[in-house]
């Protein structure tokens, strides 16, 4: 097949990259969903230890 | 343990697919063939590439499980697998783009390359449920670790294969015989390429935290409950232990 005008092939082209992009995007929330779950059960545990220890809530 | 350097390297990586962008679209000259099409070429291949030695990796990882029974081992395999796997949506999916660009045909089934590549993909496709499937994180530690060693040394045989095998279609661009790059192309390239493998490393090093935390999490809630402590459900996921200390 002959090359593809450029206008014709800069949507593939940016398909491409975008696709690329949209993956890191993904699996980054993803892992800043895991981070906020982490940081929730830490505030809970620490709770927990203020309430065993009687200490004063940090 | 590893977070440390995540700073660095995301840095790092950041700077490398930066520059690999802006060389791609800045100085690397356009194919005389495919015209302004073969730039995903800089993207493509570099994260083909970088999946295929993921695979690998999670292999040597799933080595080191099996001969010293260190369950960190196959923590390690599993994400290297898993981001493999991730890689190889992204190298499908632009690989797909490219074909229906340059063939007119989103899939060519006659064509080796693609076919193995797929291949590969399924095959690490039921690593997850797999694992999901065995209760005893022991035994799926141990059956994972079987089928990583195993898939593992498949990936290199698959590649020799594909590259004996007469391709109709798909461009041979890095063999001694043929499809060398120009220069400009090849620095483009290559610079890409570091840049993957950065990315590669440095989101690994990310989900390890990620689970190292959350084990650590799990220990400190164990040693804190003196309530009942509800335990994980089957997953796919290893569950190892927190380390005595984080040095470990």
């Amino acid at each position: 097949m002959p090359a593809l005008p450029l206008d014709e092939a800069g949507k593939y082209v940016a398909g491409a990259y975008v696709t690329f992009l949209a993956l890191i995007l993904v699996y980054v929330a993803i892992m800043a969903t895991k981070l906020s779950r982490i940081e929730r059960e830490l505030e809970e545990l620490n709770e927990l230890a203020d309430r065993r220890g009687g200490g004063e809530p940090s | 343990m590893y977070g440390k350097g995540l700073r660095t390297l995301s840095a790092a990586t950041c700077l490398a697919l930066g520059a690999a962008f802006a060389l791609v679209f800045f100085y690397a000259p356009l194919d005389a063939d495919q015209g302004f099409i073969q730039k995903i070429f800089y993207v493509h291949v570099p994260m083909a590439i970088v999946a295929l030695l993921g695979f690998v990796a999670g292999a040597v990882m799933a080595i080191g499980h099996l001969r010293t029974g260190d369950r960190r081992w196959d923590l390690r395999s599993y994400v290297a697998i898993h981001l493999s796997l991730i890689l190889g949506v992204g190298v499908l999916i632009t690989g797909a783009i490219w074909a229906k660009a340059s063939w007119g045909h989103w899939w060519v089934w006659d064509e080796p390359t693609l076919v193995s590549f797929l291949i590969v993909f399924l095959l690490y496709a039921t690593y997850q449920p797999l694992r999901f499937s065995i209760e005893d994180p022991e035994r799926q530690a141990r059956y994972a670790s079987v089928f990583a060693i195993t898939a593992g040394a498949f990936v290199p045989l698959n590649f020799l294969a594909v590259r004996l095998a007469e391709s109709l279609t798909h461009p041979r661009v890095l063999s001694t015989t043929g499809g060398a790059l120009p220069g400009s192309m090849r620095l483009t390239f290559l610079v890409a390429l570091a840049g993957m493998g950065l990315l590669f490393v440095t989101l690994w090093k990310y989900e390890m935290a990620s689970k190292h935390a959350t084990a650590q999490l799990r220990s400190l809630r164990r040693k804190l409950g003196g309530e009942e402590i509800a335990s994980p459900g089957r997953s796919a996921a290893p569950r190892t232990a927190a380390p005595a200390h984080p040095g470990a």
